[in-house]
């Protein structure tokens, strides 16, 4: 009886074969949604700080050096490659990428540091950013600067005397 | 000469001791899975231990908190001279997602000096057998710091804008002859 149940025990093993990865000879690709650790791309990046103001583990840090130069350093020490980085920024400059071989005996090496050239308004010396479209939407149709009291004028019905009155509506419907 | 021998044989199973100081239990669902026969780390002699007096090795797991803290350093002192410990988690590296929370110390390496860091939350098994493999010589790192630069073609000017003079369409700065 115990002899039998030994041979049957023998075929089962014979029959399972071999499971294990020959893992760190062989690479072993992730699944397809795997998100490893965020990549950073210089040449898209704007340094809005979206994904600084959005990190849940506050890795990634802004620093601004001086009036033209924004530091964006990514630690990634606490980081836990959540995504939201990469899933709130405006130009898709931070990628989740499929790297997760990051064990390392130095903490360094996982740092990323970005310098990024910011322009600033030659008047007033703040950094400034492009029209957004809702403002691009504000001002469609809309704007008719009253030159000679200084000011912006927002509304065409509202400040100019001697011509008829209009529309919002009919405005938009003209062009 | 049978010393020598033993090294050269046995000098690279590493056993090792599981410590978790406060962690969530993902890293040592994954450090198990690790000691399963898909992952099979006893090909390379790594070996779970339950006392740190047997181990070479403490993975540490969870952050230093102020309760376990202390323990985690005794467990450290009583481990055998040449050791080495490895930060399994973003929890064990950096203090994980509650750093800022009173009850956290911080990483590990704030209370024992960490050798070996394997990111992740958590880490893949993958990622710990390429951590350990990594410790042991057998695979290069993979990893480096990355710094870019933004460049610029054109010149800065730099200029006080209240030193701006207007006159209609042209605007004049008024010390352009000593920049």
């Amino acid at each position: 009886m115990s002899v039998m149940s030994k041979l049957k025990e023998v075929a089962v093993c014979l029959n399972a074969g071999r499971v294990t990865l020959p893992y760190p000879a062989d690479p072993k690709p992730v699944p397809e949604r795997f998100r490893g650790r965020p990549l950073f791309d210089s040449v898209k990046c704007i340094g809005c700080a979206g994904c600084a103001n959005n990190c849940p583990s506050r890795e990634i840090l802004i620093l601004d050096v001086c009036q033209e130069i924004r530091v964006l350093t990514y630690l990634g020490r606490r980081c836990t490659f959540c995504g939201r980085c990469a899933e709130v920024c405006p130009e898709k400059a931070v990628t989740m990428s499929k790297e997760f071989e990051t064990g390392t005996d130095k903490i360094n090496d996982l740092h990323q540091r970005l310098e990024l050239f910011m322009s600033t308004c030659q008047r007033c010396g703040r950094c400034f950013k492009g029209q957004s479209p809702l403002e691009a939407l504000k001002m469609k149709g809309y704007r008719v600067d009253d030159l000679a009291n200084d000011r912006w004028v927002f509304k065409s019905t509202a400040y100019l005397k001697g011509q008829p009155g209009l529309d919002d509506l009919t405005i938009e419907l003209e062009g | 000469m049978l010393k020598n021998l033993c090294q050269k044989v046995f000098g690279r199973s590493l056993w090792v001791y599981h410590a978790n100081s406060g962690g969530c239990n993902g890293c040592d669902i994954e450090v198990l899975n690790v000691l399963t026969p898909y992952y099979d780390v006893e090909r390379f002699g790594i070996k779970l231990v339950g006392s740190p007096r047997h181990a070479d090795v403490m993975l540490c797991q969870g952050p230093a908190m102020r309760s376990t803290g202390k323990a985690l350093q005794r467990a450290y002192a009583a481990m055998a001279a040449p050791k080495l410990v490895f930060a399994v988690g973003s929890c064990a590296c950096g203090g994980g997602i509650w750093h800022d929370s009173y009850a956290v110390i911080g990483p590990v390496e704030k209370i024992i000096p960490v050798n070996y860091y394997i990111p992740g939350c958590p880490p893949r098994p993958e990622a710990i057998i390429w951590g350990v493999a990594v410790a042991a010589g057998l695979v290069e790192k993979k990893t480096a710091p990355v710094e870019f630069k933004q460049t610029t073609d054109f010149q800065i000017p730099k200029y006080h804008p209240d030193l701006l003079k207007g006159t209609g369409d042209l605007v004049i700065y008024e010390k352009m002859d000593h920049i």
